[in-house]
C-alpha cells in the first residue's frame, strides 16, 4: 500500500486552521499595522447634531496647528467627487435616493455625519486639530420614531416632499390571502419590534491609501469585505482609471455586513493621498463605529396568520416599516427584501403576503447586520407561531410538526416565488428536542409553576429556514440589484508541484485558507500542506465578488472545486500523452494518473504539472503550463434549516434573565470543515442571544445615540453565556457540486426569537404574551408586574 | 512617531518582550500607541476607546492590564510582555497552540488580548473551573467565537499545566 492510498479524505474532518498561527502571535497585519513611509493621519469632525443645517464652516485655526498639512470642509472637496456615495440596489423604479457625499454638504442627517477633514503628521495631532475646528449649524427638527417619520410632520430631506423611501409588495395571490383569512378558525396578529443593533466587529474601520504620484497608481489598504466592489466604486466615483486601483484587504478583524460597505472615510483617504501626493491614513475610534458605521435592523414588523382549527397556517401577511436612516448606503433598502421571501418560515403555507416601505430618519443608515433581513424574518414568524400555539392551545413543538414543509416536499416551491432545495424539518426538531431533554424540562417547569418558585424556566424553540449562497444573478436582477452573483477561483499547478489556489471570496474570520485547500487536497490527492490560498488582494485575484451573505463556501468554494475539477482534465490530456494511453483508460487517484489494469504505467500529478511548465511535449495544439480558471454562479439559493431550544430562568422577583442552556440544531448539508462549521454556529447563536438579551443602539428624543461606547453598549462577554450543545443533521444541497449550504449567518437567524420565546414562555404563567428586545431585567420585572395585575 | 516642535516630551523606559526600550515621548501618550507606534509591535490591537474591549490586553510584570488604560510615562521601569514576546521557543506557547487546537480564534482581532489574558488568569489560579475563566475573561470582548470554543482552549492549556 502506498502512503497516497492510504490517506483518507481530509474534507469533513476538524482541521485546525492554518490562519491561526500569525493571528495568535501579532504577525498577522491588520490595516492598521501596516505602517508606510511618510504617512499622514486624516481625522474627521462629526455633526453632534442629528439634523441641522450647515451655516458655517471654519478650518483656518486647525490648519494653523503644529503638524497638519491640510484641512477641508464639504465644499472644499466637493470637485473631488464624480458622483455621490453609491447604492447598488435601487428596490423600486421611484426610490427616493437622496444624495450624500464623503463629506456633507448643507445639512447633516444624523448625528457622526462626517463635515470637514483634518490632515496631518501625528495621530494625536489631528484630532486636536478636528477640534479646533469651528463649525456653525442651524439645529433642525429630529425625525427618530418610524411612525411619526411616515407621518411626513418633520421631512429629513426637505426636497424629496416625504420621508417614504419606497414601498415594495410581493403578494403573488391576493384574493387567496383574503380568503384565507376570511375562512380562518385562528387568527394571530402580532407586532414586533427589531430594536437597532450596532455590528460591532473588533476591529474598527481603518483605511490606508498609498499614491504613487508619478504613474498616477494608488493601492487601498482597507478593513472591508469586499475589496473588488472598494475598487469599482473608487475608481468610478473617484474618477480613476480601474487599472490603477489596487484594494487589499489584509487582516479584517470582523466585519459581520458593516463592513460590507462603501464608506465615505475610504474615499477621503484616496481622495487626499492623491490631491497630497502622500500616504493618508484613517482608523477611526470606537464612539465613530457607533454612529459612522452602518446600523442593523430596525424594523417593525406586522404579521398575521390565519390557521384552520388544527393550528394548520393558511396565510401570513407580513407589512413592515423599515428604518434606513439619514441615507442610503450601498445595499440598505435591500435588507428588509432578504427577508421578504421567508415570513412563513419553515411552514408550508399556501397564501402569503409581504409589503415594506423604508423609510427616512435622522439617524445613522442602516445596511446589513449577519443575517441581513432573515433574523428579521425569522423572529417575526417563530414568535407568531408560538402564539398560534397558544391561541390553539397545543404545545409549541407541536404546532411546528403540524405545519413543517415535509422532507417528501422538496424541492419545495415556497408561496413567495422561492425553489426551497433540500430539507428535514421534523428531522431536525426531533434532535434538538431529544438533546435538549425537552420532556424533562417540560415536567421541570410544571413542578416549578406549581410551587410557585421564585425562578421560573422558560423553553424557547426557533426552526428556521434561510436563502444564502447569494446569489444567483438573473434572481439578483429581477430585484434590482446591480450587480452578479457568482465567484471566480483559479487553481494553479506550480512547477514544483505545490498548488495556488486564488479565490475572489474575500474572509475575515471564516477560515477560507484552511477550507480551500481542503477541498482542492481531496481532489487532487496532496497534502494540505502543499496548496496555498490567496485572496484580498485585487492584483491578485482580480475577479471576485467578496464574502457576505454566507456565500462564501456554496459560491466561492463551488467555484474552487470546478477550477479544480479543470485542472485535473488538462492534467489527464497531457498524461494520457505522456503515457501513451487513452484519457479514458486514466484514472486519477491518490494524486496519480495511471493506466486501469496497468499500475506501473502512472504518472503524479506533480510530474505532469512539471511537463505542462516545460511544455518540451505536449499533446499538439495544448497551451503550455497547468491552471484553470473556474467562474459559477449558482443555479439557485441555498436553504440551510435547523431547530434551536434556549432555556431561561428568569428570577421573578429581579427579572433578571439567565441563559441556562442553549441547543443547536444546523443543517448546512456537507460539512468541509466541523470544527469551522460549529465555531461559525456559536459566534452566530451569541450575536442573535446579544439582540435577544443585551443590545440596543438607543436614541433620545433630539436624535442622539446615548450608547455610542462599548461600555454604554451592551456587547456581552464570556459570563453572559453557558457553553452550548450542538448537533446537525445533513441534507445535501442538490444545488451544487459539493451538497454544500452556508452556515455564517444561521445562528443569528436562529437564536434571537428562541430566547425571547423562552422568555415569553417562562412568564405565561404571568398573563406575559411579548416581551420588548432587549429583554432587560427592567422590562421583565415590569412585564411581570403589569402581568400580574391583570 | 514624528517629533513635533512645541510639544513637551519626557523620557520613558522598560523593557519590552525582555529588551530594553527608552524613548522620548508626549507625557500623554497611551501605552499601547508607545508599543504599536513607537516600539513598533502591532501585535496589541485596539479595539474600543473605553478600556471596555480587552484587545489591548498585555502583561505588565506578568499580570494582563489593558494597555489604553496606561500611560506610556506610567510603564516606566515595568516588564512588559506583547504578544509576540509570549513564545519563547520555536513553536506556539501552550495557551496559543490550545487557541488553535480548539479554534478559540476567528477573526483574530482580539485573540491577542484573550491570550494574554488567559495566561495570566491560569498563573493566578491553577484549578479554573468553567465559571472562573468565563469570569476571568468578562474584561475581553470577542464578537467572533460566542466564547464557548475560547472557554474550551483556555480550560484544556490550565489542565495541562502551562508555565507561568
Amino acid at each position: 500500500m502506498t502512503i497516497a492510498e492510504d490517506r483518507t479524505r481530509v474534507v469533513g474532518t476538524p482541521l485546525p486552521r492554518r490562519e491561526d498561527p500569525a493571528l495568535l502571535t501579532g504577525e498577522g497585519k491588520y490595516t492598521d499595522d501596516i505602517v508606510v513611509p511618510g504617512e499622514l493621519h486624516l481625522a474627521i469632525v462629526r455633526s453632534p447634531y442629528a439634523h441641522a443645517r450647515i451655516t458655517s464652516v471654519d478650518v483656518s485655526a486647525a490648519r494653523a496647528l503644529p503638524g497638519i498639512v491640510a484641512a477641508y470642509s464639504g465644499a472644499d472637496l466637493q470637485g473631488e467627487w464624480g458622483g455621490p456615495m453609491p447604492c447598488a440596489w435601487v428596490v423600486t423604479p421611484d426610490m427616493k435616493n437622496p444624495p450624500h457625499y464623503p463629506l456633507a454638504i448643507g445639512t447633516v442627517n444624523h448625528v457622526g455625519d462626517p463635515v470637514a477633514v483634518v490632515v496631518g503628521e501625528d495621530p494625536y495631532g489631528v484630532k486636536d486639530a478636528a477640534e479646533a475646528v469651528v463649525v456653525e449649524y442651524e439645529p433642525l427638527d429630529p425625525v427618530v420614531d418610524l411612525e411619526d417619520a411616515l407621518s411626513d410632520r418633520v421631512l429629513v430631506h426637505a426636497d424629496l416632499g416625504t420621508n417614504r423611501a419606497y414601498t415594495w409588495e410581493l403578494t403573488p395571490e391576493p384574493d387567496k390571502v383574503d380568503r384565507a383569512f376570511a375562512e380562518a378558525a385562528h387568527v394571530v396578529r402580532e407586532r414586533y419590534v427589531q430594536q437597532r443593533l450596532l455590528p460591532s466587529p473588533m476591529e474598527p474601520r481603518a483605511y490606508l491609501a498609498v499614491p504613487q504620484p508619478i504613474g498616477g497608481e494608488i493601492t487601498i489598504y482597507s478593513a472591508t469585505q469586499i475589496p473588488h466592489f472598494v475598487k469599482i466604486f473608487a475608481a468610478l466615483i473617484l474618477g480613476i482609471p480601474e487599472t490603477k486601483v489596487r484594494v487589499i484587504a489584509p487582516n479584517v478583524g470582523g466585519g459581520f455586513g458593516a463592513k460590507l460597505e462603501v464608506y465615505g472615510e475610504e474615499f477621503l483617504c484616496i481622495a487626499l493621498a492623491r490631491k497630497l501626493g502622500r500616504p493618508v491614513r484613517w482608523t477611526e475610534e470606537r464612539s465613530e463605529t457607533a454612529t459612522a458605521m452602518i446600523q442593523g435592523r430596525a424594523q417593525i414588523q406586522d404579521i398575521e396568520l390565519a390557521a384552520d382549527a388544527e393550528g394548520r397556517v393558511t396565510a401570513v401577511r407580513a407589512e413592515l416599516i423599515a428604518d434606513m436612516g439619514g441615507y442610503m448606503m450601498l445595499i440598505t433598502p435591500g435588507i428588509p427584501l432578504l427577508g421578504a421571501f421567508l415570513y412563513h418560515g419553515v411552514y408550508d403555507v399556501a397564501a402569503y403576503s409581504f409589503k415594506c416601505t423604508g423609510v427616512f430618519t435622522t439617524k445613522t443608515p442602516t445596511d446589513a447586520y449577519r443575517g441581513a433581513g432573515r433574523p428579521e424574518a425569522t423572529y417575526a414568524i417563530e414568535r407568531a407561531i408560538d402564539a398560534l400555539a397558544r391561541e390553539v392551545g397545543v404545545d409549541p413543538a407541536e404546532i411546528r410538526r403540524r405545519n413543517f414543509i415535509r422532507s417528501d416536499q422538496f424541492p419545495y416551491n415556497s408561496p413567495a416565488g422561492l425553489v426551497f432545495d433540500s430539507g428535514d424539518y421534523h428531522a431536525a426538531l426531533d434532535k434538538a428536542l431529544a438533546l435538549a431533554g425537552y420532556d424533562g424540562l417540560r415536567a421541570e417547569q410544571q413542578r416549578r409553576r406549581e410551587t410557585k418558585d421564585r425562578s421560573q424556566i422558560g423553553i424557547g424553540l426557533s426552526s428556521y429556514v434561510e436563502m444564502c449562497g447569494l446569489a444567483p444573478s438573473r434572481v439578483l436582477a429581477s430585484l434590482n440589484y446591480v450587480g452578479g452573483g457568482w465567484e471566480s477561483s483559479t487553481v494553479r499547478v506550480l512547477p514544483t508541484g505545490k498548488v495556488q489556489v486564488v479565490t475572489g471570496t474575500s474572509p475575515h474570520g471564516q477560515g477560507h485558507e484552511t477550507c480551500w485547500s481542503m477541498i482542492v487536497a481531496d481532489e487532487l490527492g496532496m497534502s494540505t500542506d502543499d496548496i496555498e490560498v490567496l485572496h484580498g488582494d485585487t492584483q491578485i485575484a482580480p475577479h471576485g465578488l467578496d464574502s457576505y451573505g454566507s456565500r462564501s463556501l456554496a459560491v466561492g468554494g463551488t467555484a474552487v472545486f470546478l477550477a479544480t475539477q479543470k485542472v485535473i482534465a488538462k492534467a489527464r490530456t497531457i498524461a494520457a500523452h505522456q503515457l501513451e494511453a487513452a484519457e479514458e483508460d486514466l484514472q486519477f487517484e491518490g494524486g496519480a494518473f495511471s493506466v486501469r489494469g496497468t499500475p506501473t504505467k502512472s504518472m503524479p500529478l506533480a510530474a505532469v504539472a512539471f511537463e505542462a511548465f516545460t511544455a518540451h511535449n505536449l499533446p499538439d495544439g495544448m497551451e503550455p503550463t497547468l491552471e484553470a480558471t473556474s467562474t459559477w454562479d449558482p443555479p439557485n439559493f441555498v436553504f440551510p434549516f435547523g431547530t434551536h431550544v434556549a432555556v431561561v430562568e428568569v428570577d421573578t422577583d429581579i427579572g433578571d434573565v439567565k441563559l441556562r442552556s442553549y441547543t443547536a440544531v444546523d443543517d448546512c448539508g456537507n460539512q468541509v470543515n466541523p470544527l469551522i462549521v460549529e465555531g461559525q454556529v456559536h459566534g452566530g447563536v451569541v450575536q442573535g442571544i446579544a439582540q435577544a438579551l443585551f443590545e440596543e443602539a438607543v436614541y433620545d428624543s433630539d436624535g442622539n445615540l446615548v450608547t455610542a461606547t462599548l461600555a454604554d453598549y451592551l456587547v456581552p462577554s464570556a459570563a453572559e453565556f453557558p457553553s452550548f450543545t450542538l448537533g446537525h443533521t445533513v441534507t445535501p444541497s442538490p444545488t451544487n457540486p459539493m451538497g454544500v449550504k452556508g452556515i455564517g449567518e444561521a445562528g443569528t437567524i436562529a437564536s434571537t426569537p428562541a430566547v425571547i420565546n423562552a422568555v415569553v414562555d417562562a412568564l405565561a404563567p404571568y398573563g406575559v404574551r411579548d416581551i420588548a428586545m432587549p429583554a432587560s431585567p427592567w422590562r421583565v420585572w415590569k412585564a411581570i408586574q403589569e402581568g400580574g395585575r391583570q | 512617531m514624528r517629533q513635533l516642535e512645541g510639544v513637551v516630551r519626557m523620557k520613558v523606559s522598560m523593557t519590552v518582550n525582555g529588551q530594553p526600550q527608552e524613548h522620548d515621548v508626549e507625557p500623554r501618550l497611551l501605552l499601547v500607541d508607545y508599543i504599536r507606534r513607537v516600539v513598533g509591535l502591532t501585535g496589541t490591537n485596539v479595539g474600543c476607546d473605553t478600556s471596555s474591549c480587552g484587545a489591548c490586553t498585555v502583561l505588565v510584570d506578568g499580570e494582563s492590564v489593558k494597555s489604553c488604560t496606561m500611560l506610556a510615562a506610567q510603564a516606566r521601569d515595568r516588564r512588559i510582555t506583547t504578544i509576540e514576546g509570549l513564545a519563547t521557543g520555536d513553536g506556539l506557547h501552550p495557551v496559543q497552540a490550545a487557541f488553535q487546537q480548539h479554534h478559540g480564534l476567528q477573526c483574530g482581532f482580539c485573540t491577542p488580548g484573550m491570550v494574554l489574558a488567559a495566561v495570566s488568569l491560569i498563573s493566578e489560579n491553577k484549578d479554573l473551573t468553567e465559571d472562573d475563566v468565563r469570569l476571568g475573561l468578562e474584561g475581553n470582548l470577542c464578537r467572533c467565537t460566542g466564547y464557548h470554543n475560547i472557554v474550551k482552549a483556555v480550560l484544556a492549556a490550565a489542565s495541562a499545566g502551562v508555565p507561568a
